[in-house]
Order: structure tokens, then sequence, then C-alpha cells
């Protein structure tokens, strides 16, 4: 295969990131909102944490992801 | 501050004040000091029994509960031939056996918005060891708005969180809606008592939170105010993650809109 091969071939440029430590790769731009609605978690019941640092709720929609983040979702628990 | 210590307290404190960092003076601060725990359960019975052992001079419990055979395999301040008995009174025992030079404040009652504003103001530290998130909510609303440090841990299954509040000393602490803005909805998180803990896990983090009072009390240390401890004791690792302040938040944010216990029952 050379590099002739993929003349012309476009492929929208890819996030890898490792969430709860398992590899996962989303669209370049997408924010932490839009990981969220990937995996289909209610944000009631979690906190996201992102390169050892919790995201405020607030700015799920404002934060984008970047190439290599850390993602680890945290379980809101409450017993005692 | 009074030093003077009787020999018998040199004695049972020596191994405290052996340590540089807290010394004759530590350990009066700690005798100073006074600390609320809400919840003599599976938290707070270690905690409950670390502070008792360290010398905090006066130590409120708050539980409304009854003792039940259920809670022995976690909640260590407790006896089986006690089942039955209030736990405050149980914990009391067990405590009182311990260091009988500690005062015990007792409240065999549910924390409340009217017991949060009647008992948060009378302590120094308050720790919170309740099993429920309208409970924890509470507290944190409360502790933040009476200008109280609150020192909480929470368990489930095989996982402990720990963080410490203080935001009602301004700018960076992160208060608890830092975290997590509203209670989850009923039922989307399980309890203990739905989903099992294992009672070690419990043991730990009640011990962490005691750790984490004594700390603060005698101002020793790297507190735990803007960082949140996480364990999974499957995976044995613990990691600490940095908690910041929400500009947004509705307790202590800018355009905060919560400010007095109105919306919580009580």
């Amino acid at each position: 295969m050379t590099d002739t091969s993929l003349a012309g071939t476009r492929t929208a440029p890819t996030l890898r990131l490792t969430v709860n430590g398992e590899a996962l790769s989303l669209p370049a731009g997408v924010s932490v909102a839009g990981l969220l609605d990937h995996l289909g978690l209610p944000r009631r019941k979690i906190a996201v944490e992102r390169n050892l640092e919790i995201v405020p709720r607030s700015l799920y929609d404002e934060t984008s992801l970047s190439d290599g983040d850390q993602i680890e979702i945290v379980h809101f628990i409450g017993g005692g | 501050m009074d030093l003077d210590f009787t020999e018998d307290e040199l004695q049972r404190y020596s191994r405290h004040i052996l340590l540089r960092e807290v010394g004759a003076i530590g350990q009066a601060k700690l005798r100073a000091a006074r600390v609320l725990i809400v919840g003599a359960g599976g938290l707070g019975s270690p905690l409950a029994l670390y502070l008792a052992a360290a010398g905090v001079g006066t130590l409120g419990l708050v539980d409304h509960d009854v003792l039940e055979l259920s809670n022995l395999q976690r909640q260590v301040a407790h006896a089986t031939a006690r089942v039955g008995q209030r736990k405050v009174d149980s914990a009391a025992e067990a405590l009182r056996g311990l260091n009988p030079e500690v005062k015990l404040e007792l409240h065999p009652r549910r924390m409340d918005a009217a017991a949060a504003r009647e008992l948060i103001p009378q302590y120094d530290v308050i720790c919170d060891g309740t099993d429920n998130f309208p409970t924890r909510f509470l507290l944190g609303d409360a502790c933040h708005l009476l200008g109280k440090p609150l020192v909480s841990a929470a368990v489930l299954r095989f996982e402990g969180q720990l963080s410490v509040f203080r935001a009602h000393e301004g700018a960076p602490h992160p208060c608890h809606r830092c975290l997590n803005p509203e209670p989850p909805p009923p039922g989307l998180v399980p309890s203990c008592s739905e989903a099992g803990v294992l009672g070690a896990v419990v043991g730990v983090m009640g011990t962490l939170q005691a750790t984490e009072v004594l700390k603060l009390v005698m101002g020793i240390g790297e507190g735990m105010s803007g960082r949140l401890l996480l364990w999974d004791a499957l995976d044995a690792r613990f990691r600490t993650v940095r908690l910041r302040r929400d500009p947004a938040c509705a307790l202590c944010g800018e355009h905060a809109t919560i400010h007095d216990l109105s919306a919580h029952p009580g």
C-alpha cells in the first residue's frame, strides 16, 4: 500500500480518549456533554473527571475534549 | 489556650504529643474542640471512636435510629447486646469505655433543617456520616450557610469518596454543590441497604474522615478542600482529583440562589 492509495480519502479528525481505562474515539470538537450523550449516562448521578480534575456540570457544553484526554466517570454514592 | 495536662492525660496522649506536628499544643487544640458527627452508623462508628480516643474535648452525636442486627457487620462502635437501643446511647457506651475524658452530647433526633439550625452553630467541625442524599444536601447547605467546615465521606459497595468543604471561607474553596449540584432523583442511586457495602471499606473511610478532622482542628498538613479522594477497594487504588469552585454554583457561586434552608424539610 502506498500513500497514494489514501489520496482523496477524507476522514474526519478524531479524538483518542481514554474513558474509565478504555480507549474511545470520537469526532474532534466533541464536548463533555457530547461524550455523556454518546455514553448515554444520566448527568444527575455522575461527575466527570478529566485529567484528574472534576469538570463543573455548568461547563459540560463549553468544555471541548482534547486528544489524549483521560476521562473517568465518577458515580455519586451516598451511603454511610 | 490551656496547656495543663494531668498525669493521666499525658500518658493517654503520649504517642500524639511525641509527634512534632501535634505536641502539647495540638493536643490542647483537640481538647478544646467541639466536633459534631451526624450519623452514628458505619462512618460515624470509626469517626467517633478515633476522635474520642484522640481526645477531642466534646463530641456531639446525632442519630434518630435504633440499633439493628444488620448494622453490626460494619458499625463497630455498637455491640450485639445493645441491639434495640438508640444508636447514640449504644455508641456513647463504647466511647465512654474508650475515653471517659471526652464530653458527649447526644442528640437522638432526625437531622432536619431545624436540627441543623440549632446544632451546627454549636460546633467547630461537622462530619457527614449519613446514609442518604437529602440529609447530605441539607448538611452541605447548612454548613456553608452557617460557616462551618464539613468533613464528608460516602460509601457504597466497595467504593469510598471523601472531601472537605469550606467554601464559606471564599475562593478557591469549592462547596458540595460544585461537585454535585443537585441530589440525584430518588431511586437513581442505590443505598447500602439496597446494594450492599463491605464493612471494612466503611471503616477505612470513617477513619480517613477522622484523620481529616484531626488535621483540621490542629491546623496541620494539607487539607482536602478542593480535592476529592476516590477509593475503589476491589482495584486497591486511591486517586485524588482536583475539585474547583463552580462559578455557576447555586450555593457558593457569584449568582447563588440558595440563601437559606427553606428547600429542606423541617
